[in-house]
């Protein structure tokens, strides 16, 4: 009954970048291309430094090729067509054996245990057809039962190195489970890497629970439970796996809880039927301020990564249309006006972007838009998509997509905000929320 | 020119986090609503005769415990007023009993707006047991959005019978 939840485990990266920024360098991808093609690139097994080492060699190397292709900009040339083979980190590579297969990219690696349950994992890239190191080498010691975060983080360094783009490999996703029949689902709140690997539950299915939300720091985590009956909001600590509720204002139910960037306030919706309005309310304890105050449904708020500003649903003008309101409340601005309902508006964390949930013509589509409601675009279309989040670096959404009848089952898909690279990550499972990127 | 300049070993201070502790509180009330709940299908006894007007299962089944409402709308129509008027009537002649007022909409629609858009149904019929006679302190409202449908197809047969409110009375009477 109890879950057993793994805390995050520390991990420490030792950065030496030797000096080498990562400037502008010949191997690049230019991420807005529309006419983009997957770079390719060479990963061979990791060398096994120490004789406890090995078990790692190659499946820190699948995990780094599967990171990289997983986002759509790269494609990895098969171990089988390899002409050299690498036995020792430190060897001169031979570039004419991987510009023959025309690997554009190489990574090489090398594993050694440290002792004391850690390993320690180095690597270096390679631009093939300049003939040189892209950066400079760098390792990373932690614990062995976080060997999959070491080869996340040596993708995420590949990853930014040849994009020019944030990471997100290192992070995890924070979602709703389901099992069992449509009419009588059960919910849990897991947590998982976000390539859906390390999955851990953190409430028992007795009872609905809905849409989680990281804290900004990644240690708590703020969803809506029917234990007591009725929707109402809790938040619980990762590290210690206690919760505790919020926001208890008796005659009301809570729900769609999200945090503010500092960590210190919430927005939600609170409900007392005659009114579905959005509420703030400090950490602190301080009392629940209200921050719309209509008759119609304001809903789902989700805050500007500077705090300043909230986006959210209201169905004001007759039909649901996202609006832009100061965090503190205010006269809201709207900023959708395409045809259909626009709903659940979540910000992206590098601010320039809003991710929402539209219905048109008896379709869901995920898409973005511009903060101030300019250059909309709808990147995904099906029978059901809702709930889109964002990745840290403000690049690929994961969402949920359901599918029709009685048989009807949710699954998580991730998208690129250029709309391409949709990919099935989890199925029987809803509402993911994304991490920051781990520290 | 490859400059792997040593590495630094940064003694990892890998905090594998320790996790006991309660999460679960065995005594707090877990679920939603009893056998009424959430399906809206009356749970009593199904007996050939006919039923005791002051029983729950006359209510749930003879009166009818559910109204449907209309895409998107929380308003009452003419036949679900006239089935909310038998409701409250039965509640003023049974002043024992308490009921959860449970909204529930169709699966177009986000989530959120669903939750929104169930607890407005709900509202709507509290309020108008309410303006019947009924005591407002008898009366809970829950909403349950879109997540515990009734019929289980995708279409507008089935939406039609998810967009609901479900009357739940009270298994304990109020003393």
């Amino acid at each position: 009954m109890m879950t057993r939840v793994l805390a995050i485990l520390g991990l420490v990266c030792m950065s030496l970048w030797a000096g080498l920024a990562a400037a502008q360098s010949p191997l690049r991808i230019e991420i807005d291309n529309p006419n983009i093609e997957p770079l390719p690139f060479a990963v061979p097994e990791f060398i096994a430094e120490t004789s406890g080492a090995d078990q790692y060699a190659a499946n820190l190397a699948r995990v780094v090729a599967s990171d990289l292709t997983g986002s759509g900009l790269f494609r990895e040339i098969p171990q089988n067509a390899f002409i050299s083979t690498l036995t020792n980190f430190d060897s001169p590579v031979q570039f004419s054996d991987w510009k023959a297969i025309n690997a554009q990219a190489l990574i090489t690696g090398a594993v050694s245990t440290v002792g004391d349950g850690q390993i320690a994992v180095k690597f270096r890239v390679y631009d093939v057809f300049a003939e040189q190191e892209l950066g400079g080498g760098l390792q990373f010691v932690g614990s062995i039962d976080g060997w999959r975060r070491m080869a996340h983080k040596v993708a995420d360094a590949v990853y930014s190195r040849i994009t020019g783009e944030g990471p997100y490999f290192d992070s995890r996703v924070t979602f709703v489970s389901e099992t069992g029949p449509k009419n009588a689902r059960q919910k849990r709140i897991g947590i998982m890497d976000y390539d859906g690997e390390n999955t851990q539950f953190l409430t028992t299915d007795q009872s609905i629970v809905l849409a989680p939300r990281f804290s900004p720091d990644g240690n708590r985590v703020i969803y809506t439970s029917y234990e007591t009956g009725e929707p109402q909001i809790y938040v619980l600590e990762l590290g210690t796996v206690t919760r505790q509720r919020l926001a208890e204002q008796p005659g009301t139910m809570t729900f769609a809880p999200r945090f503010s960037p500092d960590g210190r306030s919430i927005v939600y919706s609170l409900t007392t039927g005659r009114n579905n309005d959005i509420f703030r309310m400090s950490l602190d304890g301080s009392a629940p301020q209200r921050l719309t105050n209509d008759p119609t449904i304001e809903t789902a708020p989700s805050f500007s990564p500077d705090g300043s500003q909230i986006v959210f649903e209201s169905d004001r003008s007759g039909t649901q249309q996202l609006y832009v309101m100061p965090a503190i409340g205010g006269e809201a601005t709207r900023i959708s006006f395409g045809q259909g309902r626009y709903s659940a508006p979540v910000w992206s964390p590098r601010g320039d972007l809003i991710a929402f949930t539209k219905q048109n013509r008896g379709r869901f589509h995920i898409g973005v838009m511009n903060a101030d409601g300019s250059g909309e675009r709808l990147l995904t279309a099906s029978f059901l998509d809702e709930s889109p989040t964002w990745a840290p670096n403000g690049r690929v959404l994961m969402f949920t997509r359901e599918s029709p009848g009685e048989a009807g089952t949710s699954t998580l898909y991730s998208v690129d905000i250029s709309g391409r690279n949709l990919r099935a990550i989890r199925p029987n499972a809803s509402d993911p929320s994304w991490s920051p990127l781990l520290k | 020119m490859k400059t792997f300049s040593t590495i630094a070993v940064l003694s990892a201070a890998l905090t594998l986090s320790a996790c006991s502790g309660g999460l679960f509180d065995s005594n707090s009330r877990l679920g939603g609503t009893g056998a009424n709940g959430v399906n809206g299908a009356g749970g009593s006894d199904i007996s050939a005769g006919a039923l005791a007007p002051n029983s729950v299962a006359y209510f749930d089944q003879t009166i009818g415990n559910t109204v449907l409402f209309a895409v998107d709308q929380s308003t009452l129509s003419p036949e679900a007023r006239s089935v909310l008027t038998q409701q409250a009537a039965w509640l003023v002649a049974n002043p024992s009993f308490t009921a959860v007022i449970e909204g529930h909409a169709d699966e177009q629609g986000t989530r959120i707006y669903n939750l929104n858009l169930g607890s407005s149904r709900a509202a709507a019929v509290r309020d108008f047991l309410v303006s019947q006679g009924v005591s407002d302190a008898r009366l809970q409202i829950v909403t349950y959005g879109k997540e515990r449908p009734l019929a289980l197809c995708s279409d507008e047969a089935c939406y039609a019978k998810n967009r609901r409110s479900v009357t739940v009375i009270g298994a304990g009477a109020i003393s």
